[in-house]
């Protein structure tokens, strides 16, 4: 493909055609502020925050679904763009509760940094909110409505695994929802936990049960471990707290890294200093299971135990 | 310091001379008022109304260059109404039949009147000091600035030796170093007498020591201080100067004479963060990282050393001093490479008894006091606690001079120079932050009040001071800080540098140039 | 000793220490906003309430001290109870807005209301409303966020000795003030930011240069570079940048500052510092490279030796450098340049 020079923020780029204005910036150390885009996802422009100026073009542009061509001007910080994302930060906020005090996402909500950075506070009004509808069926998963800024990044990345596919937009206009299946509960619904959604959601509209009330994220010393359940090996974080593994949390899922509940509660087994119980899904009901089963151990255990390659108390030549 | 900062908090009575300790040291400043909040006694000497003045038992205005003569006289008091510790004395003094001698003559009433203060007052401190169990005494530049500083230095000692004050905790000879190193660079062997460790450089043992541990031939010839290396500069002698991380063209008295030494060079090399007043002069400027882009130690007042550490790689393509010093060296014929400062650290401790037990993985915690002689050695928290280090304390009795230059009909006011709070040395680091800038904008004179009447000066008027070295304008600061003839100005601004005023002149021994008197008259510019 | 039963577990610990240190010492975490081991127990937060048997009253840890046979609850449903209610007073009169605030994320309120689960304040009713006080220029004064735990003041008057500030009026009005509430900028104020270290919650911020959350900075311990106490702090670091300083809590400051050493930071990353050699041609200086330098300075060396001999030469060392700066200084001039004429500004 042919190389094309741009200029962004006076900073001249080459980059082969065919390339977004988003990724162009990255190389010369710019980050465009952005919320439903995601590199390893289908690009949808919903989210607009990551708007620019284009000189020649009258709108401002989306930088992560435009494509950029020779000769280029880009200017990522003008007074105009910084007022559109200030608008659009204040719109999200106005339907947004504001509980960063405990929020288990602060720290790492994107909304929240984008919100600092460029300095837009919650603020007092009458009009609608989103209904709090928080779904807390699944011992896995904790999905709140009331903080989900729609930017659909969860069904993208739910759509990539093709026997997934469970989480969907509901209705229209200020009603749309994110819901699982036809508007089942998670544990009602075919999801089966991978928590694929939870490491793409910007915000704390999708969070890993199982890391509520271990910490904030910035108390977490963080160590990034590989599964070692299949051949695919994805990332894992194991959460330390005051010297002791507390959690342990799937990265986003990438190069074909598709991400399991089994693989994520072996790495659990596997590092935390107190691994809580495993719940299983049986018939649309999450139940409280072995870790024998959970890891699917149960033939594997007693075959070893049989042939005395493990057990208590065996003392062993050489 | 022979004792340490932590132990100020429990003196009994403290005697602040020559320092002022709230804004030139002031954490060290947090202890003392914590100190009087558990009782102590506080005695201040100064020539300036200082903040600490405030909360003292008495405070002695004296006239700049009367130390010794106050010193002299509080021991009159003390020897005089046997307050001293004559135990201790007798146990672990020389010398004190002379001693007595020679501050006979310092009565209450002589003393008083050398030093411009009332007689109750010197008999008052006098007793508050004898009297406490633990004294401790502090000083600055105020004590050792001075043509006379030596000798200065030697009262203190008397008066604490006399009182028993040496060897305990909570008390002692304390002077406050100013400048984050200058402990540590003195232990180094940054001077030209001593190597590292104070082994002195004319002892053939001691030069045949180094020249082992070198592997080098070494001159036992005594070098030059920086008052010299200026005059032999300027005489042309001197004809190569390396330069690093000082400031001379501000900090140094009579600037119109460095400027003459600096330009009259062959060569000046000149590393430091900025382009400085002397890097200016500078044929080669080589950048320096800062404290916060190298790893290191310093080496503190109370002679602890501790650990700098990196936190930002080096600012554009400058090197941290060392790594400098280490790559020049290397082509000058120098035999080791280091990869870390801990390895220079580990050369140090082989040719430094006080820092044998010093190492990096040591200095961890909270670093570790020297004297430390060997890696069991848990560091020394006050020092000659057994005994005197030279086996008895030797009492050096000695008497007031005046200061090299004493006002007159020209030149009417006493001018003494020192530093602010919100300034350190030649601002080429404060100087770049906006709020010390905008809590300390300019350069100031202290004026008294009725002085400043006198001479129909108002507050915030531009003024030409001039002694028989130079002139400098500045802002006048009307006051009552300071007395009537006596005229105060920090040295920190380059733009209107109160060192163009100040004299050359040094004290014998330790060759320190007397920065804290001066003659000069004072002219009104009008706003 | 005292023998001492916390939470059904026996202990044995000193005689004399409250139960707060005790627990402390014991590794038992108690909430605490208005402690600081520093300074005299002020139990003013009450947060630290422990469960004592044979007690109607809850009790303050901070202020009560240890007796032999006590039994003591540190986290008794009775004192959760109470930790709650005193959260949930504290934020009901607190701003809502850690979303933007700069102490979030090392605010002792956040931390407790996050752990003992006070997810809003629910007292509704007039909220403190005053204007900031911004007057200092290193820090600003917030009283809209102060929780009124007296540290500041405390601080300022048994530690650092100042008095610049104390407490004003009583009730819902006790506010933390300068005398006539004129501002810190006219008041005894040092601007030694003690007061700002000790501030558990977003009340006393130092005014940024950089902006950055609580948690993307790291911490490098030091030692001070101003003058020769040798102060231990910690560079804020954000990147390649210094954006703060923050005391450290050991000898000799033991947690405390002053104005140079806290917020005289700004030289490092000034776009003045000298970032490559400069050789002077024709009294102008022209950018080199290091090997240039070193050559131009080798060569000369070697000249002015052949010419002069070694005492033609003077080094000025540095107070300013490490120790390690020093020895190498020193040995170049002794052992390879053959001269004593050696000193630095000790005397300055």
């Amino acid at each position: 493909m042919a190389n094309v020079t741009i200029t962004i923020d006076s900073k001249k780029v080459t980059v082969p055609s065919g390339t977004f204005i988003i990724e162009a910036a990255k190389e010369v150390g710019i980050e465009i502020p952005a919320l439903c885009y995601d590199p390893n996802l289908e690009v949808v422009g919903a989210c607009r925050l990551c708007l620019v100026e284009v000189e020649g073009s009258r709108k401002l542009q989306t930088a992560c679904s435009t494509k950029v061509w020779d000769g280029m001007v880009v200017h990522t910080r003008s007074e105009r763009v910084v007022k559109a994302r200030k608008e659009i930060l204040q719109l999200l906020l106005d339907n947004h509760p504001n509980d960063c005090l405990t929020c288990q996402k602060a720290g790492e909500c994107l909304l929240q940094k984008y919100a600092y950075e460029y300095d837009v506070k919650f603020r007092e009004h009458d009009g609608d909110r989103r209904p709090a509808l928080v779904d807390t069926s699944s011992p896995y998963i904790l999905k709140d409505d009331s903080k989900c800024i729609l930017c659909g990044k969860c069904v993208r990345t739910c759509a990539q695994v093709a026997d997934r596919q469970v989480l969907t937009f509901a209705n229209r206009g200020f009603n749309t929802r994110i819901v699982a299946d036809i508007d089942l509960s998670l544990e009602e619904s075919s999801c089966v936990s991978c928590n694929r959604c939870v490491t793409v959601c910007p915000v704390g509209a999708l969070l890993d049960k199982r890391l509520m009330g271990k910490g904030r994220p910035w108390e977490f010393e963080i160590k990034e471990v590989k599964c070692k359940v299949c051949e695919y090996g994805c990332d894992f974080e194991v959460l330390s707290r005051n010297g002791k593994n507390v959690a342990v949390r799937a990265k986003a899922p990438s190069n074909g890294r598709p991400l399991c509940l089994k693989g994520r509660l072996t790495t659990e087994f596997i590092y935390l200093d107190e691994p809580y119980t495993p719940y299983k899904k049986e018939n649309g009901e999450f139940k409280e299971t072995t870790w024998k089963e959970a890891l699917g151990l149960d033939n594997i255990i007693e075959k070893l135990l049989d042939k005395e390659e493990i057990s208590t108390g065996v003392e062993y030549n050489g | 310091m022979t004792n340490s900062i932590e132990e100020v908090e429990y003196n009994d009575a403290i005697f602040v001379i020559g320092s002022n300790t709230t804004e030139n040291h002031p954490v060290i400043g947090t202890f003392m008022k914590r100190a009087l909040r558990r009782g102590a006694k506080l005695i201040v000497a100064d020539p300036r109304r200082i903040e600490l003045a405030d909360y003292a038992d008495v405070f002695l205005q004296i006239k700049p260059g009367t130390n010794i003569a106050l010193l002299n006289g509080m021991m009159h008091v003390i020897i005089e109404e046997e307050l001293y510790d004559k135990e201790y004395v007798a146990k672990n003094t020389e010398n004190f039949e002379d001693l007595k001698l020679v501050v006979k003559d310092y009565t209450p009433e002589v003393a008083a009147e050398i030093c411009g203060v009332d007689k109750e007052d010197i008999i008052k401190a006098a007793r508050i000091y004898a009297k406490a169990e633990r004294a401790g005494i502090y000083y600055a530049m105020g004590i050792t600035q001075h043509t006379t500083g030596t000798h200065a230095v030697m009262s203190i000692s008397n008066l604490s030796l006399l009182c028993g004050n040496i060897g305990k905790e909570a008390a002692g000879v304390n002077p406050l170093r100013g400048q984050n190193n200058v402990q540590g660079a003195c232990d180094m062997g940054g001077l030209p007498t001593d190597y590292p460790g104070y082994q002195k450089v004319f002892k053939p043992e001691v030069q045949e020591k180094f020249e082992r541990a070198w592997n080098a031939k070494l001159s036992n010839k005594v070098g030059l201080t920086i008052p010299e290396i200026m005059n032999e500069a300027e005489e042309g002698k001197i004809k190569f100067i390396y330069i690093m991380g000082e400031n001379p063209m501000v900090s140094d008295p009579d600037i119109n004479h460095v400027r003459k030494a600096l330009t009259n060079l062959d060569f000046l090399v000149v590393q430091d963060i900025f382009l400085t007043e002397t890097a200016e002069l500078a044929d080669v400027v080589l950048p320096a990282a800062s404290f916060a882009e190298k790893e290191g130690t310093f080496t503190n007042t109370e002679r602890r050393v501790q650990r700098v550490r990196k936190a930002i790689e080096p600012v554009g393509n400058s090197k941290p001093d060392w790594k400098i010093l280490m790559e020049l060296m290397d082509r000058l014929g120098h035999d080791r490479v280091y990869t870390h400062p801990s390895e220079i650290m580990d050369e140090i401790r082989t040719v430094t008894p006080s820092y044998a037990g010093i190492s990096y993985e040591r200095l961890e915690g909270e670093g570790i006091q020297w004297p430390c002689p060997d890696v069991n050695h848990p560091g020394t928290k006050y020092l000659h606690k057994e005994k005197v280090a030279r086996g008895k304390g030797l009492l050096m009795a000695v008497d007031h001079r005046d200061s090299a230059e004493l006002p007159d009909k020209d030149y009417p006011f006493i001018f003494t120079t020192g530093r602010i709070l919100y300034h350190y040395h030649t601002r080429t680091m404060t100087g770049r932050v906006e709020g010390l800038n905008k809590l300390a904008p300019t350069s100031f004179v202290e004026i008294n009040e009725s002085t400043a009447n006198k001479l129909n000066i108002s507050n915030g008027e531009k003024v030409r001071l001039v002694s028989r070295r130079g002139s400098v304008e500045t802002y006048a600061k009307v006051t009552d800080i300071v007395d009537e003839d006596v005229l105060f100005m920090p040295f920190h601004y380059a733009e209107s540098a109160a060192n163009y005023l100040t004299n050359t002149k040094i004290d014998k021994t330790a060759k320190i140039p007397e920065l804290k008197v001066a003659a000069v008259r004072i002219e009104k510019l009008g706003r | 000793m005292a023998n001492i039963i916390i939470n059904g577990k026996g202990y044995q610990v000193e005689d004399g220490i409250t139960i707060l240190e005790a627990c402390n010492r014991l590794g038992i975490d108690i909430p605490t906003l208005c402690h600081d081991e520093r300074l005299e127990p002020y139990a003013a937060c009450r947060l630290c309430v422990v469960e004592i048997k044979g007690k109607g009253k809850l009790e303050t840890s901070c202020s009560t001290k240890v007796r032999d046979g006590m039994e003591i609850e540190t986290h008794s449903e009775r004192v959760i109870r109470a930790r709650k209610e005193i959260l949930d007073l504290l934020f009901s009169n607190h701003p809502n807005d850690c979303l933007t605030c700069e102490k979030s994320g090392e605010c002792k309120l956040q931390d407790y209301c996050y752990e003992y689960g006070i997810v809003e304040g629910t007292y509704i009713g007039e909220k403190k409303n005053y204007p900031l006080d911004e007057s200092n220029p290193f820090y600003t004064f917030d009283p809209n966020k102060c929780i009124l735990c007296g540290k500041c003041v405390r601080v300022c008057s048994e530690l650092q000795g100042t008095n610049a500030i104390g407490l004003k009026d009583r009730g819902f009005d006790t506010k933390v003030s300068t005398p006539f509430d004129m501002g810190l900028a006219t008041s005894k104020c040092v601007s030694c930011g003690n007061c700002v270290a000790v501030c558990p919650v977003g009340a006393l911020m130092p005014k940024k240069r950089e902006r950055y959350r609580a948690w993307e900075v790291r911490r490098v311990k030091t030692t001070c570079s101003y003058c020769g106490v040798g102060c231990q702090m910690y560079l804020l670091v954000k990147g390649d940048k210094v954006v703060g300083v923050e005391p450290a809590k050991s000898r000799p400051n033991n947690g405390l500052l002053c104005v140079k050493g806290r917020f005289g930071y700004n030289f490092i990353n000034h776009p003045d510092r000298l970032k490559t050699p400069l050789i002077k041609r024709n009294g102008k200086f022209e950018e080199a490279t290091w090997e240039e330098a070193y050559d131009l300075i080798v060569s000369k060396i070697n000249e002015i030796k052949g010419k002069y001999g070694p005492d033609a030469f003077a080094g000025l060392t540095s107070a300013r450098c490490t120790n390690e700066e020093n020895y190498l200084f020193q040995k170049m001039f002794r052992a390879l340049i053959g001269t004593n004429n050696v000193d630095h500004c000790a005397r300055l």
